[in-house]
């Protein structure tokens, strides 16, 4: 038995091929309502890996935000759209698939230089992370460490984060307007009717 | 081999992004172009939290024993009777900043999704479909780029 070599290894790798799982059916599906499923799902899996990995409020930010919020906006747009993907034709496909490997063998021979799973001592985790652990204690009484650092050290980032989803209401907002009429109607770009595929509310118009 | 075995979380990593690239590089719907984009940001936050993970480290909350002058009650009050095994060593904790990081990244990241998604249903109003390919079609046979006006 390899040196290391634990249950909840075990589980890591569970959790990783489950993932690996999903995101090749997001690439073979074309039903949207199953892809939008699966990215929830993807979501979910990958909010347990971080609870594995020791990150808790990631993982629950996660599970809330990517596999609840993600897949109610997805599902909303999708039902203000359409519901299934064109098939693409197996050449167009040729050209990403060429670029997807290069990228991927770029970094797979990078793999080699970075730190094993779980070192303590990489750069990522001798530095920084060990300081704002050690000074908590004194600066902030608060347990969570990573309260600490969103809600005080930083929270100034934090503040330009609630900027930005405010912004992105905002710009929800003049995008699609407070009429009620969002993704049931047809623009007509200088008074021309585009000949595109009709949406549901003219199908059901044309129809006897 | 070992080097592998080491790597296991870059190397399932890689295949996730990659593929999640895949999807916003070859398919012609955009919905399910976000849906790619958002499994490949799903796929960096795994990147940045698996180098956070420290061998038999505790999740960054720091333990009662270590959190002097606390508001705590100090017997009693959340754990009355604690481990002493736990309390004897010194704790080992995972790195919290990519955890902080990434705590931003998931909330900005479903602002850009709203917002692309928003820009989707738009297009749909103006041309019809979500399909690229069907869209540039549009675009040269309407001239709706007015280029050749």
């Amino acid at each position: 038995m390899m040196e290391g070599f634990t249950p909840i290894l075990l589980l890591d790798m569970g959790l990783l091929a489950m993932l690996v799982v999903v995101a090749f059916a997001v690439v073979r599906l074309r039903s949207l309502f199953a892809i939008v499923m699966l990215q929830g799902v993807y979501s979910l899996l990958s909010a347990a890996w971080f609870v594995s990995l020791d990150a808790v409020d990631v993982a629950f930010t996660e599970a809330a935000v990517g596999a609840g919020i993600s897949t109610v906006l997805m599902l909303g747009a999708m039902l203000l759209t359409e519901r299934e993907a064109k098939p693409v034709p197996f050449q167009k496909q040729l050209g990403p698939l060429f670029i997807v490997t290069i990228v991927a063998l770029a970094m797979f021979y990078a793999v080699g230089d970075m730190p094993a799973f779980g070192d303590a001592l990489s750069p990522a985790n001798s530095y920084v992370g060990a300081d704002y652990i050690a000074a908590t204690k004194n600066d902030i009484i608060l347990p969570n460490v990573v309260t600490a650092v969103l809600a005080s050290y930083r929270s100034f980032d934090t503040f330009g984060e609630v900027v930005v989803v405010y912004m992105a209401g905002l710009g929800i907002l003049l995008l699609l307007g407070l009429n009620g009429n969002a993704g049931k109607w047809r623009a007509k770009p200088n008074g021309q009717n585009i000949t595109g595929r009709k949406n549901a509310a003219e199908q059901r118009e044309d129809k006897p | 081999m070992t080097a592998i075995f080491e790597h296991f979380n870059f190397v399932v990593v890689i295949v996730l992004m990659m593929t999640g690239l895949f999807v916003v590089f070859a398919t012609q719907n955009m919905i399910k172009k976000l849906v790619g984009l958002s499994v490949f940001q799903t796929s960096v936050f795994l990147l940045y939290i698996s180098l956070s993970k420290v061998s038999g480290g505790q999740p960054p909350i720091i333990a009662k024993k270590d959190l002097h002058g606390a508001s705590y009650p100090a017997d009693g009050g959340y754990d009355a009777a604690p481990d002493s095994a736990y309390q004897a060593a010194e704790v080992l904790y995972s790195n919290p900043l990519p955890h902080v990081l990434i705590l931003t990244a998931i909330v900005v990241g479903v602002a850009t999704l709203a917002i692309g998604l928003a820009l989707v249903v738009r297009v749909r109003e103006v041309y019809g479909t979500i399909e690229d390919d069907e869209i540039n079609k549009i675009d040269y046979n309407e001239n709706l780029e007015g280029v050749a006006r």
